[in-house]
């Protein structure tokens, strides 16, 4: 009995005409994560002063990043660009001793087409320090995706495979062979009982994308659990730890917006790449726990029932979200695996809208999401790519959804105007993969709701003054 | 190229938004890249707006790189004019737009003949001048524009009020406490029987702008914003302006004194007499004069302080510090360095040294060699004072979100005296009490010799669950540790995993 027209998802674009954050933002969380990395964002004070607001306190914290600021002779080709990024990198060098320099090209290096890529091989060689070059910029990229030029520029850093496969032949041709049936076909027989399956191990498994180390950990005995081993991630808590790469690993991401990684390990180093939905919300977890064990052969245990627990742990937010609508802005690409989890809560979504999809990564993504409304029967909602914020408005001033998940721009207009927000940033900053996690995600969405629950009957919901032609 | 990790004063773009969003109905258009409207943010979370920030971006993405904006500008401005209705449009350049060199000006000329709005280009060079200056060139920009265009249409009355009024320029969105200095200034003049003429460019409308000669004299609080348009105003309408901030009780005062020249030359039949106002302000209404009197005040005697700001907040504090409070200033700075000779002046004789420098390890390693009671400065200047435990009272921008607070505190005026009083004192005492709790050794100095709340048990943690817990957050590790304890307990596991703290986190929803 499932409504004809609603069972495709549509698509549709829009003009762009969008607020987001910078795509060089990413250094805001990476630097934290690669411990030993230095960040330098070649641009100009425009893009410092974003990243001093935007960063807050963290500024004041020394962190491992600073601003190359490009002046009027740099831009007018006055100064050597070599001469003056190697006086830099020895400055940091000596400061503070990195393992790594990441710069960030901004948008300023690419129109004034600084040729960062070809100059860090030759700085790399006289300072001894390795450069990666990544351009994280606001004309190709939104946001989210400057993680994702950096993990790109990464894959091709990480050690070739090659050298561990051939240490683990040595080791084959000792007594323990039988550990690495997967390596020899003859062997892979049915033969093997219960017990020797779980000492099996998987082939090379890598995780891309950059997590708070604590659910990196967590996702990692979440795949343990069904014994799935993880040979690495990237990236990893040091630069010098990079996972190492090649024909034999698996990889599998765990964010949506990371499809520049998956394409660069997939044809730059040949990697085979597990097309799965996100470990977002319980449900997003569990298929993707699933469809990593499928591709090694593993059936699961328990992971249905873990599953249901979860959900049975989040029924007091569960009753809270229950039946009401959401209206998602876009613009943090995090967007298509939020709204499945929350459909899947029992929310009705009215508008996805997203940066930038990549339907080939996000696949299975995207037909978990159909899935979901079909089963949940929920009408498909829209995706929005490259939206335009103003339309945006208009379109939400006529649905009037119970929460707008939008950035900081929109917020505290939108809250005058009656409509609950949450801001987009906070799931990108918040620890929300995995099982464990799935509550945060909710207590994030729900904050709103309960705000409310709190301020009902005040009687001031609405806090602008008369309504003008424009506005809601 | 410089290496810098922050920065005092914004980039030139930000001034101009600042400048246009703060006008009622005016619509500015940035040409720039994806993510360099963060200004929006800053308007809606810093002052808390209600509005939707009257800003928009037409991207610079790769197409306009290759192909240049050609229709996207013209498009994008009479859309905007079609939505929005603004009175006026700003077409901002940015660092990108600038180093693109597009002919902008030649997007408005097109785009002015299809709109029923107004269109100009912003004029600042983005490599060249930084946001304070870009906002003074903007408001002098949109001022002479309204002007000329009612010099043409025929429509400038130039004749003055009847009454004495003044216009109010410089206040603007993002400014330093502006707010409740506007409302200290208009309580000022209204005090002295003045009439507010205008203010601009907050909450004024461009189509009002032709009213602006009727004032008799223009107030100019900031040094920063605002002179370049009473100069024009000056030049071209003989208006007289008032640069003196007054902040603190003399500056003040000198301010008033006038205000009283300027409108006595305009009347004719009965002069004004405002010193009785002065002096009664100053020695009842406020607290500030009496305060410096007050035995508090006498232990600020001699004490080193550190300021650092703007132009005026820095000048201003400084003089009120010295002159007013007996406050030995050791070093006086301002990261405007495009009004060095000004600043310098200002501060001559209040101060031992003085630093002009937009780079702010300069300043922390000044403040470290001079190891003062108090820095007065910008939140840098704060973070600076807390690593070296130095009280920071914050004077001037850039600032976070508590320095704009909802509550009454302006700088200016006989109001603005009190509130730094409070300010100066209050940093000076806090550094007082600190320093008696390190002789004393604190508080309690008792031993403590209870054990932790979290009973000693028989749980053990492993390695791994041990560094797991390191790796939480300080201030919610003792409540995950205590979840995760209550966990095994209620679990008979007596040793703590990794795994049972996940475990814990799902069991306990926390």
């Amino acid at each position: 009995m499932s409504n004809k027209i609603s069972e495709t998802l549509t698509f549709e674009c829009e003009t762009g005409n969008y607020h987001t954050f910078c795509p060089i933002s990413c250094v805001a969380w990476l630097y934290q994560k690669i411990e030993d990395s230095f960040f330098l964002v070649v641009g100009t004070k425009t893009c410092g002063y974003f990243l001093q607001n935007a960063l807050g306190v963290m500024i004041f914290a020394e962190p491992r990043y600073a601003m190359a600021e490009l002046e009027e002779g740099d831009i007018s080709a006055q100064l050597n660009d070599y001469e003056e990024l190697k006086r830099l990198c020895l400055q940091i060098k000596k400061d503070r001793n990195p393992s790594v320099i990441i710069w960030i090209g901004t948008c300023t290096t690419e129109i004034i087409k600084m040729d960062l890529e070809g100059m860090a091989p030759k700085l790399e060689n006289e300072l001894g320090i390795p450069i990666v070059v990544a351009r994280a910029n606001g004309l190709d990229y939104a946001f989210t995706q400057g993680e994702d030029t950096v993990l790109a520029a990464m894959a091709h850093r990480c050690p070739e495979q090659i050298l561990l496969i051939e240490r683990k032949k040595v080791i084959q041709d000792s007594n323990i062979q039988n550990l690495f049936s997967f390596l020899s076909l003859e062997k892979k027989e049915e033969t093997t009982n219960k017990n020797f399956e779980k000492l099996k191990k998987n082939p090379p498994l890598v995780l891309f994308g950059s997590l708070p180390s604590t659910v990196a950990s967590q996702l990692s005995s979440e795949l343990k659990r069904q014994s799935v081993q993880v040979s690495g991630w990237l990236p990893a808590q040091r630069y010098t730890d990079l996972p190492s790469l090649g024909d034999q690993v698996y990889v599998c991401g765990v964010n949506p917006f990371l499809s520049r990684t998956a394409t660069t390990l997939m044809r730059r180093r040949k990697c085979k790449l597990i097309g799965a939905p996100f470990p977002i919300g319980p449900d997003g977890t569990r298929a993707w726990i699933e469809k990593i064990c499928s591709v090694f052969g593993i059936k699961t245990e328990g992971l249905e029932k873990r599953e249901e627990q979860i959900w049975e742990n989040l029924k007091d937010y569960l009753n809270l979200v229950r039946g009401k609508s959401v209206f998602f802005m876009g613009d943090n690409l995090l967007e298509i695996s939020l709204a499945r989890f929350l459909i899947r809560c029992g929310m009705i979504v009215y508008e996805i809208g997203i940066p930038y999809l990549d339907k080939r990564y996000q696949a299975a993504e995207l037909s978990f999401l159909q899935n979901t409304c079909k089963n949940m029967s929920i009408p498909m909602p829209r995706i929005v790519e490259k939206p335009d914020n103003y339309n945006q408005i208009q379109r939400m001033r006529e649905l009037k959804p119970d929460l707008a998940i939008t950035g900081m721009a929109h917020a505290n207009p939108l809250e005058a105007r009656g409509i609950n927000t949450k801001w987009s940033v906070e799931f990108t900053f918040a620890q929300i993969h995995g099982f464990t996690n799935a509550r945060d995600v909710l207590e994030l969405v729900t904050r709103p709701l309960r705000r409310n629950n709190n301020l009902e009957n005040l009687g001031w919901s609405n806090l602008t003054k008369k309504e003008t032609k424009n506005e809601i | 190229m410089k290496l810098a990790y922050w920065m005092y004063a914004g980039p030139a773009h930000i001034g101009t938004l600042r400048v246009a969003s703060s006008f009622k109905n005016v619509h500015a258009i940035m040409h720039a890249p994806l993510g360099d409207d963060y200004f929006n943010v800053m308007r809606s979370m810093l002052e808390r707006e209600r509005d939707f920030t009257p800003v928009t971006a037409s991207i610079v993405d790769r197409h306009v790189l290759a192909r240049g904006s050609q229709e996207k500008v013209v498009d994008n401005i009479t859309r905007k004019d079609k939505e929005e209705r603004p009175d006026l449009i700003v077409l901002t350049p940015t660092c990108t737009s600038s180093i693109l060199q597009e002919d902008l000006q030649n997007f408005v000329d097109r785009a002015s003949i299809t709109s029923n709005s107004d269109v100009i280009l912003a004029d600042v060079n983005h490599y060249r001048v930084n946001e304070l200056q870009a906002a003074d060139r903007t408001l002098e920009q949109v001022v002479r524009y309204y002007l000329e265009k009612a010099r043409r249409q025929g429509t400038l009355d130039q004749s003055i009020t009847k009454e004495p009024s003044a216009n109010i320029i410089g206040i603007f969105t993002l400014g330093f406490h502006n707010q409740h200095d506007c409302r200290e200034l208009k309580r000022l003049l209204q005090d002295l029987n003045i009439k507010v003429n205008k203010v601009i460019p907050e909450g004024g409308s461009v189509k009002d702008l032709h009213d602006l000669p009727k004032a008799w004299f223009n107030l100019v609080p900031y040094r920063e914003i605002g002179l370049m348009t009473a100069i024009y105003l000056e030049k071209n309408f003989g208006m007289p302006y008032i640069s003196i901030t007054p902040m603190g009780i003399v500056d003040t005062a000198e301010c008033i004194r006038q205000i009283e020249k300027h409108v006595n030359n305009l009347v004719s039949n009965k002069k004004f007499n405002y010193e009785p106002y002065i002096d009664q302000q100053t020695r009842f209404v406020s607290q500030a004069a009496w305060f410096s009197r007050s035995i508090d005040c006498q232990n600020l005697t001699g004490k080193k302080a550190v300021v650092f700001g703007d132009a005026t907040h820095a000048a201003s504090i400084t003089r009120i510090l010295a002159r007013e409070m007996g406050i030995r200033v050791s070093c006086t700075g301002t990261y405007c360095k495009h009004d060095a000779e000004w600043f310098k002046e200002q501060v001559q004789g209040f101060c031992d040294e003085i630093l002009i420098t937009d780079d702010h390890t300069k300043v922390g390693d000044m403040i470290a060699r001079i190891e003062p009671s108090a820095i007065f400065g910008t939140q840098m200047e704060r973070h600076i004072g807390k690593r070296l435990d130095i009280p920071c009272g914050v004077i001037s921008s850039p600032v976070h979100i508590q320095n704009f607070p909802l509550g009454y505190r302006p700088f200016l005026g006989y109001e603005g005296t009190n509130q730094i009083a409070d300010l100066v004192y209050n940093s000076f005492t806090l550094g007082m009490e600190d320093h008696l709790l390190e002789i004393f050794g604190g508080h309690d100095t008792k031993e403590v010799i209870t054990k932790s709340l979290s009973t000693d048990t028989d749980l053990t943690w492993n390695h791994e669950s041990q560094l797991e817990l390191n790796k939480i957050p300080g201030f919610v590790r003792g409540k995950i540790k205590r979840n995760t304890e209550k966990f095994a307990r209620q679990n008979n596991i007596t040793n703590i995993t990794v795994e049972i703290m996940y475990a814990a986190k799902e069991a306990l929803s926390a």
